[in-house]
Parts: C-alpha cells; sequence; structure tokens
C-alpha cells in the first residue's frame, strides 16, 4: 500500500518535471512567437489558443517569455544546487569524516552564515561582486548554499565513519579519499538526493526573489522572477502575467517537491 | 611471526588501562585463541594488532612485532601497505562489515586493487578462487550479488574471501562466530580450520566462547580486565586451569550430560 504511493509521488513528480523540463529545454531552440519580439499580437489579449497565456503591455507572446524565462531561471538553479552540492558535498565529507578543530571551525562559520536570511546574504554578496551579471547570481546563491549541504553531509559522513565497513575498508589499506568517494558517498544518497532537491527549490525562489528585487538576472534575460515584478505592474490590465508566470513556476517546484518527497519517504521505509 | 611485547593501552576517557601489559606471541602457521569476557581487552588487543586504536584517543607503549616490523608506532602510510597485504581481519557483524551498496565480488577484491596491479580479469579469477575456497556455492553468481541478497552465513564466508584474497600471513578473527547460529558457526570452524591446514595462515582467533576455542585453537590466552592471565596448550589449559579465573570460566562451560547424543 504504502510502497503504491511511493511510486505515485515518484511517477507524478517525474512526470510533471518531465513535461515542464522539456518546455523549458525546447523554449532555449524554439518558442511560439519570439519571446522578446513586440506587438507579435495585440495588446493585453486575453488567453486563447493563439496565445496561450495572453500578451503583455507590448503585445508580446507570455507562454514565449514563460518558456525562455524558465530557462533561465532553471538554469541558475541548477548550477547553484550544482555548486551548493559539489562544495558541500566536499567539506562535509572531509569534517565528518575526519573530524577534529578544522570541523569546529568551519561547522560554526556555517552557523554564522545560516544566520542571516539567504536572500540578505547573496544580496551583500552580489553587491560586493557586482550586480546585474547572471554569473554573479549564480556564484552568490551557490555560496548562500554550500553551509546546508555541508551540514547534511557531515553528518552522513559522520555517522558512516565507524561503520565497520568503512573501518574494514580502511583495514585493507584503502586511501581516505577512496573511503569516501567509493565506499561512504553512495550510502549516503538517500540523505543527499532529497537534499539535492528541496535546494533546487529553494534556489528557484531565490532567484525569482531576487530578480523580483531587481538584483538577480537584468533585461533582456527574462527570467521568471523578473517577470514577476514586470506582471506586477499590469495586473489590473493582464492577470494572466502573472498567474501564468506564477503558476508555471509553482508546477515546476511542485514537481520537484513530489520526487523529493518519494525520495525521503523511500528512505523512511529502509529498514 | 607476530609477538607482542609488554603491550599496555590507556583510554584517555578511563581510569583503567583496556591493556595491561600483555605479551603474546603467535608462530607460523599456528591458531592462537584469545578468550575472555566483554571488557577484558581481547578485541583493543586485536584493534593494537589491526591498526584500529583511536590514536589520538589513548595512550600506548609496548611492540607489535609483525617479522620484526614494529606495527604499534608504525606511521599512517606504513600500515596501510601492510594492512590488508599481511593482516587480513574478519569482524563479529557480517551484515555491517560488507559495503551494502558494492557487489560482493568487488568487495572481495578491492584489496587486490588497492595493493596489487593486477588486471581486472586477474582480480575477478583471484576473486573467484577465494569465494571457491571458502565454500561459497556458485561463486560466479554470487559475485554479482549485493549483501542484503545472502545470509549472514554466506556474507560471513565472503568477508573471510575478503580477508584471505590476497593470502595475507596472519588473519585476526574477532568473535567472527558469534553472530551466527550454531550450524553454521560448526561451518565456519571447519571452513577456518581447513584454510589453516592448506594454506598455512596463521590466525587469532578472538572468542568469549570457550567451546568453539577448543575446537579451534592448539594454544589459547586468557585475558581478564586488561591482563593476560593464562595462556598455554589448550588441552592443558582446559583440564589444569591454573589461574582462579580460568578455572571460574572452564567450570561454567554446560557440561554434555550423555556423550553418545553428539554427533
Amino acid at each position: 500500500m504504502k510502497k503504491t504511493s511511493m511510486n505515485g509521488y515518484l511517477a507524478a513528480g517525474l512526470i510533471l518535471t518531465g513535461v515542464l523540463v522539456l518546455l523549458i529545454v525546447a523554449g532555449y531552440f524554439w518558442t511560439p512567437y519570439d519571446p522578446n519580439a513586440m506587438s507579435v499580437g495585440p495588446k493585453f489579449a486575453k488567453p486563447s489558443l493563439q496565445y496561450l497565456l495572453g500578451t503583455d503591455n507590448f503585445g508580446r507572446d507570455i507562454f514565449s517569455r514563460v518558456m525562455k524565462g524558465a530557462g533561465t531561471t532553471f538554469a541558475i538553479a541548477v548550477a547553484t544546487v550544482v555548486i551548493g552540492a559539489v562544495f558541500g558535498t566536499l567539506l562535509g565529507a572531509l569534517t565528518g569524516y575526519f573530524g577534529g578543530l578544522a570541523d569546529a571551525v568551519l561547522m560554526r562559520l556555517g552557523d554564522i552564515l545560516t544566520a542571516f536570511p539567504s536572500i540578505l546574504l547573496a544580496m551583500v554578496i552580489i553587491s560586493i561582486m557586482g550586480p546585474g551579471k547572471t554569473v554573479n547570481v549564480v556564484l552568490a546563491l551557490g555560496l548562500v548554499f554550500i553551509p546546508s549541504f555541508a551540514r547534511v553531509t557531515r553528518t552522513a559522513y559522520a555517522g558512516l565513519r565507524d561503520a565497520n565497513y568503512v573501518k574494514s575498508a580502511r583495514l585493507m589499506g584503502a586511501s581516505s579519499a577512496r573511503i569516501l568517494w567509493v565506499h561512504i558517498l553512495p550510502n549516503i544518497m538517500q540523505v543527499l538526493l532529497p537534499a539535492i532537491t528541496i535546494g533546487f527549490n529553494n534556489a528557484v525562489l531565490a532567484e525569482a526573489s531576487m530578480s523580483y528585487l531587481g538584483i538577480g538576472v537584468t533585461p533582456p534575460d527574462a527570467s521568471m522572477g523578473y517577470m514577476l515584478s514586470e506582471a506586477q505592474g499590469m495586473f489590473g490590465a493582464a492577470p494572466w502575467y502573472a498567474l501564468g508566470t506564477g503558476f508555471f513556476m509553482v508546477l515546476l517546484i511542485f514537481g520537484v517537491g513530489l520526487i523529493g518527497e518519494s525520495l525521503q519517504r523511500r528512505d523512511g521505509e529502509v529498514d | 611471526m607476530l609477538e607482542i611485547r609488554d603491550l599496555h593501552v590507556k583510554f584517555h576517557d578511563r581510569d583503567r588501562e583496556a591493556v595491561s601489559g600483555v605479551s603474546l606471541h603467535i608462530e607460523d602457521g599456528e591458531i592462537l585463541g584469545l578468550v575472555g569476557e566483554s571488557g577484558s581487552g581481547k578485541s583493543v588487543t586485536a584493534m593494537s594488532i589491526a591498526g584500529l586504536l583511536p590514536r589520538r584517543q589513548c595512550d600506548y607503549t609496548g611492540e607489535i612485532l609483525l617479522d620484526g616490523k614494529d606495527l604499534l608506532h608504525a606511521d599512517r602510510a606504513e600500515l596501510r601497505k601492510l594492512h590488508g597485504k599481511e593482516i587480513g581481519v574478519v569482524f563479529q557483524e557480517p551484515m555491517s562489515s560488507m559495503d551494502p551498496l558494492m557487489k560482493i565480488g568487488e568487495q572481495v577484491e578491492e584489496v587486490l586493487l588497492i595493493h596489487t596491479k593486477l588486471t581486472k580479469e586477474e582480480r575477478r579469477r583471484m576473486a573467484l578462487e577465494a569465494m571457491a575456497a571458502v565454500e561459497l556455492a556458485d561463486p560466479e553468481a554470487v559475485y554479482d550479488k549485493y549483501p542484503h541478497e545472502l545470509s549472514g552465513g554466506m556474507l560471513q564466508r565472503a568477508m573471510i574471501a575478503a580477508a584471505i584474497v590476497i593470502k595475507p600471513r596472519l588473519l585476526l578473527l574477532d568473535e567472527p562466530t558469534t553472530a551466527l547460529d550454531v550450524t553454521i558457526q560448526a561451518q565456519i570452524l571447519d571452513l577456518l580450520k581447513k584454510l589453516n591446514r592448506e594454506s598455512g595462515i596463521s590466525m587469532l582467533f578472538i572468542s568469549h566462547n570457550l567451546n568453539v576455542v577448543r575446537k579451534l585453537c592448539r594454544r589459547v590466552a586468557v585475558m581478564q580486565r586488561g591482563v593476560l592471565v593464562e595462556e598455554g596448550e589448550t588441552e592443558t589449559v582446559f583440564h589444569h586451569p591454573q589461574h582462579p579465573y580460568t578455572q571460574r570460566l572452564v567450570a561454567a562451560i554446560p557440561t554434555r550430560c550423555r556423550k553418545e547424543d553428539q554427533p
């Protein structure tokens, strides 16, 4: 019974995310209309078969813009999570496995970082590195995401440090790198994968918030957050702009969230 | 081949020494039994040989010589070379001693990957040989299985295969049969005897079970509270225990009422 519901989560999440990712990937090569071209249709056209999500004040096709903008957001979120997960796992592995002074110092540093709201921290970093560049948004968000990954993996690594199979690998003369990479990493996937899906969703939201606040992606690049801030000004005239964009983002987060949920449930089921 | 001289180990968070002044030796091709209750220091002794002492959390003095090389004070790089190659270890819990996400065969041959330059095919062949030597049925099939697919007895055989695949000179067995049920226990003991007879590998067999030790070991050492209280030929120790503690231990062995009922 529980197994079917677990598979249901996973299947629903994969299908939903799959469709959206397909749209996003397609958006890199083809959109129904040029997303930045004005007057492809009348201004403020309601959603119709011709303009799926309607048009905005310049007569731009919103659906095309959503496809394009979601692509930017998606790319930033993926890059952010990759940075956070790779460096976080590396730090977590080293501190969790070896412990000692470096562990204490780095983890307290992580605590300090997490004490600030992540958006605020990212804003500070961006203002130092210089706003307006997508690369800087990715770097800032990635940096902010490292401590949470480090904490999750540190706990997992510390828990397996004295597992018997790790001891026997050590006894066989396996190097520390081999133990960390070959023996422990695959065994902590059950905590790392859900952390990655949650991290992805947080990254989508963080990018959107930052672009909405005007410190993220800047024109001509569209991103979901930037589009939402645009849509806000014409909410009365074209509510479909905000709703369509927001709905797409909600679906993306929901889909990835479902995948994460199914992974966590599976984790809970083991043993 | 292995000689322990005046080994002292004291953990920082304990008042009493875990091992105080133990001296032991193991001859080539010999199985030495090390007996004692929980906390008697027998496992700490084994950990010292295996290099698993948490060095930062304890003080240790003495010497553990493997063919004249001191294991106790060797640095990590030296130890890494010796371990696996010269000393194989089998733990009590076969279930937790194997990486749950790695195929049995890969784990058996891992030590070859680390210490030799053999090709993949050669490693596989040696792993299969070792798995056949420990009498795992159908090694080819077991090679591709994962630990959760095997029974405890099969896993312990696989662990022994992993410990002997590189043909080490000494096998440390830390209560290798304690977690197994009695029939499997007997099979593993027979297997160890056979391996010892056929390949002449030396063994240190640690157990709290005197009957098991009696079946396997010609010589036995008894530890209590970190001290070696008695050492000698197994049968002599059993029939004429000298130390009061050994006398109590021997007296505590359940006796067989009707010998003819035994197989």
